[in-house]
């Protein structure tokens, strides 16, 4: 078990790409840290580069206070789990999983009691003997993750373990994984995509856009208080609904109409001195049926609900904002990555209100939104103007 | 047709009913498949024709003179001799020498191309540099006509002449001549080698040399245990080629050395005695051992290939 430490770390490849730029993270021992953020974005680089897989350009990688960034994977004591877990094909279940201790010249009775603790641990005992090639895509994943295990390394690396499962697999594996982590108490570093996984799995996460961090923390604090409109985009789902405005006097202008902003989001503008151009980020929760509020303070607004789903505890509404449609290169990214990057008029919204507001599709609906939980971005630099804390804080806690 | 004899019968036992109706639908895919068969060999004759005329008649006859004093000198004494060109060949010093020198000649260059070819072939599959120039100036040995090799060699090692021999005369001697010899063939075949091995090699994931970096392998032991043994099938098939080829070396020898020195491999010896010497019963006796020792080293071969699959799982599911 050991505590990392990436110090200003850079990786640029040969070819001239810049992966990676300045990346400041403190891992705890025994944390469990995500990396998230879209494709390409410098995460499998990061990981790469603490395995010893790919060389650190620039700063420093420490484990355990000894800077490591020239030594061989091999002599970093640290196990990865590959997104198509490698396993070695001409070797059964318990040869894999027995493989770095061979290597590490562990006798041969040690290494069967630990094959076969790590075994039951995975329930593989029964398919100890067969080769990778006769194994469900589930097994296989197990196996590489005993193989981790086995050797009890300081650290875990894991570069989307559970992105070739389907996904009622995926659910099971994930609370395996976290189980797992949890009992053995090492420490993790995790890649995916897979923004659940982010917010169930880790300890704290890192959100990357490319190669650059944007945020690390908690989870609910990544949900809370995004630091910029990337971050808040990227965590949540549905994502967060993101409406251009205008700060006029003590409200805002949308196309959610005339809102009175709350006194602490007041202060907290005032102090960031913005532009008075925004954009609002509205959680899709944080929205309701404008009968069933009353009178809550808040804002309100109609608009012509295009589709209804129920799901039993929710209801989700969405709907089209007519007018501008909020644009920055970090929404566009965000589009992009869900594949979203096709440009309608108007600004799809969606919301998510209690089950008992009895809308139906292609009603005129009026609905109240809660200025209390509004989130507020700079329309230029993309910054989060009111709760979102800045990039460094973020770094100096652990978050344990 | 039965199937019509089958469907008029009353539906009575539905049992009865299901396993006739398998039988009908096993027996129409077998017509299926009988039909695809015969398809297949229909469109397969053409070759096997060619291939018989010009591969299995001349093997057939070769057999067929091997069992007769033929000799073209005295083209009247042609008789039918049985086994008994076998024993003066087998029972014969010459034949056994050749069949030492053929022997060590293959081993021995076999094993240099293998060891050389890997190299060469992981040299070429880790290039990111001017990869193209590194295969092609790779391959330029094997692109080169083998007598011309051979007769370069022999200018190289002619004595006070050649740029290698120095005043040694290093061709008028039995050991140094195998060696020359053994270096001609495989600084020629060296990149055929690499070529096949490194296919071999980039068929085997770059994650799993990840994967046995981070469980803590070193270059040396990925090589052994991660490497090796997936690439084993191509190395197999690179060795079997190249055996087979080694066997019936001839063009190096001939041109070298002519077979002086008794340096002769068993090929050459075949070609004295049916070509110049016209013994057409000794000569097709000697194709005929050289064909059977070839087909038993494919033999073994290719019993070797079903152990070395990788990832195939020998005991089965349970
Ligand atoms: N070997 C390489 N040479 C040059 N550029 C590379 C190399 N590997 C990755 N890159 C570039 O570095 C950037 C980061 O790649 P990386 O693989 O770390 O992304 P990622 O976040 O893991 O993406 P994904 O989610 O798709 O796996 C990408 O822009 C990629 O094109
Ligand atoms: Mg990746």
């Amino acid at each position: 078990m050991a505590e990392i430490v990436l110090d200003n770390v850079v990786k640029r490849y040969p070819d001239g790409a810049l992966a990676v730029d300045n990346f400041n993270l403190e891992i705890a021992d025994g944390e469990f840290i995500i990396l998230v953020g879209p494709s390409g974005c410098g995460k499998s680089t990061t990981l790469n580069m603490v395995a010893g897989l790919e060389d650190i350009t620039q700063g420093e990688l420490r484990i355990d206070g000894q800077v490591v960034n020239d030594k061989a994977p091999k002599d970093r004591d640290i196990a990865m789990v590959f997104q198509s877990y490698a396993l070695y094909p001409h070797m059964t279940v318990g040869e894999n999983m027995g493989f770095p201790l061979k290597l590490a010249k562990v006798d041969k009775s040690t290494i069967q009691k630990k094959v076969h603790e790590a075994a039951e641990m995975l329930e593989l005992t029964q398919h100890l003997d067969r080769k990778p090639s006769n194994l469900s895509g589930g097994q296989r994943q197990r196996v590489a993750m005993g193989r981790a295990i086995v050797r009890q390394p300081k650290a875990f690396l894991m570069d989307e373990p559970l992105s070739n499962l389907d996904a009622k697999l995926r659910v099971q594996m994930r609370t395996q994984v976290s189980r797992i982590q949890k009992t053995l108490g090492t420490t993790t570093l995790y890649v995916t995509h897979d923004q659940t996984e982010a917010m169930t799995l880790g300890d704290r996460v890192v959100v990357m856009r490319g190669g650059i961090v944007q945020q690390i923390g908690s989870p609910q604090h990544l949900y809370d208080h995004p630091a910029n409109l990337f971050v808040a985009g990227f965590i949540g789902s549905p994502s967060m609904n993101f409406v251009p405005g205008r700060l006029e006097g003590d409200g805002i202008v949308s196309a959610l109409g005339e809102a009175r902003l709350p006194d602490r989001i007041r202060q907290a503008l005032e102090r960031g001195n913005g532009s008075r151009d925004v954009i609002l980020g509205v959680r899709p929760e944080d929205f309701e049926d404008a009968r069933i509020n009353g009178d809550k303070p808040g804002g309100r607004f109609s608009a012509p609900i295009d589709v209804v789903e129920s799901m039993g505890s929710d209801l989700y509404a969405y709907f089209t904002l007519r007018g501008d449609v909020a644009s920055s290169a970090e929404l566009d990214d965000l589009a992009k990555d869900t594949g979203n990057d096709l440009h309608t008029d108007g600004t799809a919204m969606t919301a998510r209100l209690d089950p008992t507001a009895r809308i139906r599709q292609g009603d005129n609906v009026e609905l109240w939104y809660n200025t209390d939980k509004l989130h507020i971005f700079d329309a230029e630099s993309g910054r989060n103007l009111v709760g979102g804390d800045s990039q460094s804080a973020a770094n100096a806690g652990t978050g344990r | 047709m039965s199937t019509q004899a089958d469907l008029s019968r009353p539906a009575g036992g539905g049992h009865d009913a299901d396993e006739e109706a398998v039988a009908i639908a096993r027996k129409r895919a077998s017509e299926g498949k009988k039909a695809e068969a015969k398809l297949g060999m229909m469109l397969c004759a053409p070759a096997a024709l060619v291939m018989v005329a010009v591969m299995a008649y001349p093997i057939a006859y070769a057999f067929w003179l091997s069992l007769f004093r033929a000799d073209l000198r005295t083209p009247d004494q042609n008789e039918f001799v049985g086994l008994s060109n076998y024993v003066t060949v087998l029972s014969s010093p010459i034949w056994w020498t050749a069949f030492g020198v053929t022997a060590f000649i293959t081993v021995v260059s076999v094993i240099l191309e293998l060891v050389l070819g890997m190299l060469l072939a992981i040299v070429m599959h880790r290039t990111i540099i001017g990869r193209g120039l590194v295969r092609t100036s790779a391959l330029v040995p094997y692109a080169i006509v083998t007598v011309v090799a051979a007769f370069s060699w022999r200018f190289a090692w002619s004595q006070d002449l050649g740029w290698l021999a120095g005043s040694s005369a290093p061709l008028t001697d039995r050991w140094s001549s195998i060696a020359i010899i053994i270096l001609a063939e495989v600084w020629k075949t060296v990149p055929f080698m690499a070529l096949l091995l490194m296919a071999g090699l980039a068929l085997v994931p770059e994650d799993l040399h990840k994967a046995a970096a981070m469980d803590g392998g070193s270059a040396w032991q990925r090589f052994w245990m991660i490497t090796v043994p997936l690439v084993m099938p191509s190395i197999l098939v690179a060795v079997l080629f190249r055996t087979l080829d080694a066997f019936r070396v001839f063009d190096n020898i001939f041109v070298l050395t002519s077979g002086a020195n008794e340096t002769s491999s068993v090929s050459m010896v075949a070609y004295n005695n049916l070509i110049r010497g016209l013994n057409l019963g000794i000569g097709s006796t000697m194709s005929v051992l050289i064909f059977i020792t070839i087909a038993i080293i494919a033999v073994v071969f290719t019993k070797l290939f079903g152990a070395a699959a990788p990832g195939s799982d020998e005991g089965g599911r349970r």
